[in-house]
C-alpha cells in the first residue's frame, strides 16, 4: 500500500496554543459542516479564532502571526478535541498544513480520527507540555521535532520521550488503511457472525 | 475473577487480536445521520466496496433539518439530507426520514424503536452515543473513518479503555433530577477527567431513575471525555424494552450485563445524592457549573494563574461579572430540545412548571420534542397545550436545532439562551452565543422568571 511513504519524523515550527478545552466546535464550526466532501475545510479551522465577524484576521491569534503562520505543529492545553465526533476538525487541521498536536491528553474520539488521518497526537506530562509551551513560543522560529520511532520530541535543549500507543504510532509511521487491513480478517468476522443466535442479529424494519 | 459490565462487553464483542494490542470487535447495530456520513459512502465507492451487512445500519435524519417546517431551509442541507437518502437506497439500509413517523434525534429515534438491548455493542457517529449506556450496551461515537470502517466490516479496531466506577448514592432532594446529577459529576470528575476510560455509574441515586433519567446521565457523560458511559441492566431496564416495534426481535439474554461483585475499577469517585442542588453553568465548558442558589466564581476563588485566567476568558465570553449571582442572569431564549432532554418525560417536566405561568416578556422560548413520535404522544397528552398557552413555541419537526445550530436555528451574537442541551462551548449554538446548560424544569423557570431561576421556587 503507502508503505514507501513512511513518515518517521514530524519536523516544524510550533505555535503554542494554551486553552484548556479546546472543543471540535472551536476547531470547526458548524457552518463549515454542510458538505458531503472532505476537501476545503482549511479556511473553517479555528475559523472564529483567526478571523473577526468580518472576516479579518485576528492580530491577537497565534497562527496569523510569523514566524507561527508556517506552524506545522501544536503546541496545545488539557483536553484538546473534546466535544463533537466531526472528523471534519481533523481533515481541516491537516489541510491547514497542522501535522501534529503535543498535549497532555486528547478526547478519545478526536485521538482516533486523528490516527486516521495522519495526525500525530504525542502525550507528554503537564511540565514537558509547559516547557515546550514556552519553547514554541519564542519568536526565533524555531523547530520541534518529533520522533516517532524512538518516541522523543526534541526541542532546542530539551528532549523528552512521549507516550503513544503501538498501534497509533504504527498507524501514523505507515500510512495504512485501516478499512482494507481489517477486511483481511473477513474470515474471523464470519465466523464470529455465525456464532451469534438468530435473536442476536439486528434487523432494522425498513 | 469478577470482571465489570465494560469488560464483558467488550469480550463478548471480540472478533479477533490485532497486531499491536488493539483487537477487532463486532458491532452489533450502527447509526447514521446526515452530516458525518457522507464521506464515509464516498470512501466506500472509491475503494469499491460494499456494505458487510445493510440491515444492521440505521439511518436517521436530524442534525441539519429545520424544525419550524419539514422543508429544508437551505440547498445545503437539502443536499445532506438527499444525499443520505440515495445512500441508503443504493445499499439497501433503513431511512428515517422527514415526514417518517419513525424520524427524530437519533438517540431518541433508537430507544423508541426498541433498537437498544443490554449487551449489544453500538457505534453511531455522534459523541452522544454513549446514551445507549443506559440499557447495559456499549455504546460509542466514531469519526467518519470508523463509519466506512463499520459499513464495510461490520468491526471497529478498538483499544480497551480503563475502568472508572462513578457511584452518587443517597436520595436527591426534590427538584433534583438526572441532569442535575451528570452536571455534578462532570463539576466533580472534570471535562476531560474521564479520557480513555469507560465509566459505570452506580448507587442509589442512579438506581432510582427511570429510563429517560439513565439516558440523560449516559448521554452527558461524554462531556468528561468518557468514550462509554453503563449502567447495569435491572428490572428497570427489563421493562423499558417491552412493547416497542423491535424489541421482540432480539435480546441479549443469557448473560447478566452488570458487574460482579468483586469488579475492580481502575478509578472510583463517589458523590453524595444530598449534596447535588439543581445546577447551571455559567462558563464555556459543561464542568463551569454552580448550584442556582449561588454565586458565579471570582479570582478569589482560584489559586493559579492559570486557572484564573481560564476564569476571565470564560466570563468575558459570558458577559458575566465575576461573583454576580446565578439568578441575576437574565435570558434572552428557553430552549428545550436535544438528545440529552428532549423525551416525554423531559417535557412533562417541564410543562408542570410552565401549567398556569406564562413566558417573561421579552423571552423567546422553544420547544423541539426529540422525535416525531415524543411530538404525538406529548400533543395527545396535551403537552402541547400547555407549552403554547404559556408562550412557548411548539417545533412541528424533531431535530437536534438549536443544540449545535447546524439548521437555521442559530442563536444571535451575544443571545443568551437557557439551555436544556449538552454543551456551553464558545460559539455552540451561534457565533458569539451564550449557553447556560441545566435541566428542562430549570429552563421552564427561567423561562417564566426572564433569568435563571430556582425550580424549587415554583411550586
Amino acid at each position: 500500500m503507502k508503505d514507501t511513504q513512511m513518515t518517521k519524523t514530524i519536523k516544524g515550527i510550533a505555535a503554542p496554543l494554551p486553552l484548556a478545552n479546546v472543543d471540535t466546535d472551536v476547531i470547526m464550526p458548524k457552518r463549515f459542516l454542510i458538505t458531503i466532501t472532505r476537501e476545503g475545510l482549511a479556511d473553517g479551522t479555528f475559523a472564529d479564532l483567526r478571523f473577526d465577524n468580518a472576516g479579518q484576521q485576528r492580530p491577537e491569534f497565534i497562527l496569523n502571526n510569523a514566524p507561527w503562520t508556517q506552524a506545522t505543529i501544536l503546541v496545545v492545553g488539557d483536553n484538546f478535541g473534546c466535544g463533537s465526533s466531526r472528523e471534519h476538525a481533523v481533515w481541516g487541521m491537516r489541510q491547514l498544513g497542522i501535522r501534529a498536536c503535543i498535549g497532555t491528553g486528547f478526547a478519545g474520539i478526536f485521538y482516533d480520527n486523528a490516527r486516521k488521518n495522519g495526525l500525530a497526537l504525542p502525550v507528554v506530562s503537564p511540565e514537558t507540555r509547559d516547557a515546550l509551551l514556552q519553547f514554541a513560543g519564542n519568536t526565533s522560529g524555531a523547530e520541534i521535532s518529533i520522533d516517532l520511532d524512538s518516541r522523543t520530541i526534541t526541542a532546542g535543549e530539551i528532549s523528552v520521550p512521549f507516550e503513544m500507543g503501538d498501534a497509533t504510532r504504527t498507524s501514523l509511521i505507515r500510512g495504512r488503511d485501516d478499512t482494507l487491513d481489517s477486511l483481511e480478517h473477513a474470515g474471523a468476522i464470519r465466523d464470529f457472525e455465525a456464532g451469534l443466535e438468530h435473536r442476536m442479529r439486528v434487523s432494522v424494519i425498513k | 475473577m469478577s470482571r465489570t459490565l465494560y469488560d464483558k462487553l467488550v469480550d463478548a464483542h471480540k472478533v479477533c487480536d490485532l497486531p499491536d494490542g488493539d483487537i477487532l470487535v463486532y458491532v452489533d447495530f450502527h447509526i447514521m445521520n446526515e452530516y458525518t456520513s457522507p464521506q464515509a459512502f464516498s470512501g466506500l465507492d472509491a475503494k469499491r466496496l460494499g456494505v458487510w451487512r445493510p440491515e444492521a445500519h440505521l439511518a436517521v435524519v436530524d442534525h441539519v433539518n429545520a424544525t419550524r417546517s419539514r422543508e429544508p431551509h437551505d440547498a445545503a442541507s437539502k443536499l445532506l439530507i438527499d444525499n443520505l437518502e440515495a445512500n441508503c437506497t443504493k445499499h439497501g439500509i433503513a431511512f428515517y426520514g422527514l415526514g417518517d413517523r419513525r424520524q427524530g434525534i437519533e438517540h431518541v429515534v433508537v430507544p423508541e424503536q426498541g433498537l437498544v438491548a443490554p449487551g449489544m455493542l453500538i457505534a453511531c457517529g455522534d459523541s452522544h452515543t454513549t446514551t445507549y449506556g443506559a440499557f447495559g450496551a456499549l455504546g460509542f461515537g466514531i469519526g467518519t473513518s470508523e463509519v466506512e470502517h463499520v459499513l464495510a466490516t461490520q468491526t471497529l479496531r478498538y483499544k480497551r479503555m480503563k475502568t472508572m466506577r462513578v457511584t452518587v448514592e443517597g436520595d436527591t432532594a426534590p427538584g433534583v433530577t438526572a441532569k442535575d446529577i451528570i452536571m455534578k459529576v462532570v463539576q466533580v470528575v472534570g471535562a476531560g477527567g474521564a479520557n480513555g476510560y469507560a465509566v459505570e455509574f452506580a448507587g442509589s441515586a442512579i438506581r432510582g431513575l427511570d429510563m429517560a433519567g439513565r439516558m440523560t446521565v449516559c448521554n452527558m457523560a461524554v462531556e468528561l471525555g468518557a468514550r462509554a458511559a453503563l449502567i447495569a441492566a435491572d428490572e428497570i431496564t427489563e421493562a423499558a424494552l417491552k412493547g416497542h416495534s423491535h424489541s421482540g426481535q432480539f435480546a441479549f439474554k443469557g448473560e447478566s450485563w452488570v458487574s460482579g461483585p468483586e469488579a475492580v475499577f481502575d478509578e472510583e469517585f463517589t458523590i453524595s445524592g444530598a449534596d447535588i442542588e439543581p445546577l447551571i453553568t455559567w462558563g464555556t465548558s459543561p464542568d463551569q457549573s454552580v448550584p442556582i442558589t449561588a454565586n458565579i466564581p471570582s479570582a478569589l476563588d482560584y489559586v493559579s494563574p492559570k486557572a484564573k485566567a481560564a476564569l476571565e476568558r470564560s466570563l468575558q465570553y459570558m458577559g458575566l461579572t465575576e461573583g454576580q449571582s446565578a439568578q441575576s442572569i437574565k435570558i434572552d431564549t428557553a430552549f428545550i430540545g436535544s438528545c440529552t432532554n428532549s423525551r416525554i418525560e423531559d417535557l412533562r417536566e417541564a410543562a408542570k412548571i410552565l401549567e398556569g405561568r406564562q413566558v417573561a416578556e421579552g423571552v423567546e422560548a422553544i420547544v423541539v420534542p426529540g422525535s416525531a413520535m415524543t411530538r404525538i404522544k406529548a400533543e395527545a397528552e396535551g403537552l402541547r397545550g400547555i407549552f403554547e398557552t404559556a408562550g412557548f413555541e411548539w417545533r412541528p419537526e424533531a431535530g437536534c436545532s438549536m443544540c449545535l445550530a447546524m439548521n437555521d436555528d442559530i442563536a444571535m451574537d451575544g443571545e443568551r439562551i437557557a439551555s436544556s442541551t449538552n454543551r456551553n462551548f464558545e460559539g455552540r449554538q451561534g457565533r458569539g452565543a451564550r449557553t447556560h446548560l441545566m435541566s428542562p424544569a430549570m429552563v421552564a423557570a427561567a423561562a417564566v422568571a426572564g433569568h435563571l431561576a430556582d425550580v424549587r421556587d415554583f411550586k
